[in-house]
């Protein structure tokens, strides 16, 4: 399979062959990733790591994916030191980075700035996440991690929680989990319930979603809890916003009924919806799921700039 | 023998089987009559073969494509004639294409296109009997691209 040269735009973009390939390349990656092996594979080329708004996990990842290759990386983290400060337009920004280097990460506030990106420039763009839009690295480690964990993802039972309305993200989870046969399960408060659109979706690749506002009652039958963070701006009172998270609050006595080999994703940062205490049982991943986004993303680098193990 | 709602015309495009009510819309699509000077003539809730249609006659204008386009956003079934001397020279039904570049920008306020990049709106059409687009850029589907129509 070639993906040299091809943009990381959007999950939807492959097919599950595709993705087959990349979560069974990604595998390889992890020692490397570890530091545990090294590898010269992406030396002499350089990585453009363009960050139009603030990220800890996705940006250093990503750096730290291209120097476990060789690569290096130039770039910013800050645009107000950048010339966009002066008004130059996102497609002459991505035209000069293209012209300085072989392979683009960009997150922008904007939804569609990533596609936008691509229509700008020969070297490969990856979408590091577009404003409330696609963020498909972040899916590829969510996939990588069930499949790592529990060695298939199809027939899992994962339940999705917290914000699924607005959360695109999570839209695209539900899809991806859909292609790979997974059964879901999706709790959230009843104004922030999955949209109708991507329910359908689902059905039309053959899975029926259940949707429930109580945690509690799901919580035995689940193999993989993925908790969002639902954000208070959402909710048009403080008190109906206490009330909700306080309902969806990890901790270990709600966990009690649980599954042994229950695992817990997050996408991360986590506010208050997992107690601290729940990270030291073997449920929690989410620090291992962050981790993940190394070899993730260096099998990304790789395949999309041809300098494959 | 029957008589005529409007006239024939001599040159000019007939845009016919608008689905009824909806020729002041195509209008305003097509920015009619104010951009040009030659008579338009409108005859809503005429009576069709296949019931109630609105038809718009425009002299000495042959509609181009990217015109064509936009109607068939909104008059999916709506055909189009070219007159020439009297007589319908070309008939064609409007038909989508595949995509629709720079007749309309993306109602999503936060889309990327909408902010002073050098890139026309540009949308995906993925049904074509019954219209839906979206954007090429955030894959929104605009719930109303009638007031988006550039």
């Amino acid at each position: 399979m070639d993906f040299k040269g091809k943009d990381i735009i959007a999950i939807r973009d492959f097919s599950k062959q595709e993705i087959n390939y990349i979560l069974n390349y990604a595998k390889k990656m992890v020692p490397f990733a570890l530091g545990e092996k090294t590898t010269t594979i992406l030396q002499g080329k350089v990585l453009s790591s363009l960050f139009f708004e603030p990220s800890t996990r996705t940006r250093l990842s990503f750096e730290s994916a291209m120097n476990r290759l060789s690569g290096r990386v130039i770039g910013f983290a800050d645009p107000t030191a950048t010339s966009q400060k002066k008004g130059e337009t996102l497609a002459d920004t991505i035209r000069m980075a293209d012209a300085y280097s072989d392979v683009i990460a960009i997150r922008h506030p904007l939804e569609g700035a990533a596609r936008l990106a691509a229509d700008f420039s020969e070297a490969p763009i990856l979408n590091a996440g577009d404003g409330a839009g696609r963020h498909p690295t972040q899916c590829f480690l969510d996939l990588f991690t069930i499949l790592t964990e529990k060695n298939k993802i199809e027939g899992q039972n994962v339940v999705l929680l917290g914000d699924l309305k607005y959360g695109r993200t999570v839209h695209s989870l539900a899809y991806a989990l859909s292609v790979y046969g997974a059964e879901l399960t999706f709790v959230s408060p009843k104004s922030l319930q999955m949209p109708k659109e991507i329910v359908d979706e689902c059905k039309e690749l053959g899975v029926t979603p259940q949707s429930t506002t109580k945690l509690d009652r799901i919580i035995k039958d689940a193999d993989v809890l993925y908790v969002t963070r639902i954000q208070k701006e959402r909710f048009p009172d403080a008190e109906e916003y206490n009330r909700v998270v306080g309902s969806y609050k990890i901790n270990n006595e709600l966990l009690k009924p649980a599954k042994e080999d229950l695992i817990i994703m997050h996408p991360l940062p986590r506010v208050t919806e997992i107690h601290p205490e729940v990270d030291k049982t073997s449920h929690a991943i989410y620090f291992k799921q962050a981790f993940n986004g190394v070899p993730i993303r260096m099998a990304l680098l790789s395949l999309i700039t041809g300098g494959v193990l | 023998m029957k008589s005529l709602k409007i006239p024939l015309i001599k040159n000019g495009t007939v845009i016919d089987h608008i689905s009824s009510g909806n020729a002041v819309k195509v209008l305003q699509i097509l920015q009619l009559p104010k951009k040009l000077t030659s008579v338009v003539s409108v005859a809503m809730n005429v009576q069709g073969k296949l019931g109630k249609k609105d038809i718009v006659k425009i002299e000495n204008r042959e509609l181009a494509r990217e015109e064509v386009d936009k109607i068939a956003l909104i008059a999916p079934r709506a055909t189009i004639n070219i007159i020439r001397e009297y007589k319908v020279i070309e008939k064609h039904r409007v038909e989508l294409p595949d995509e629709l570049i720079g007749i309309a920008s993306c109602p999503n306020p936060t889309c990327v296109s909408n902010f002073n990049e050098p890139t026309p709106g540009r949308f995906i059409v993925i049904n074509k009997d019954i219209p839906r687009i979206k954007c090429y850029y955030c894959e929104r589907e605009p719930d109303d691209i009638m007031h988006k129509i550039i």
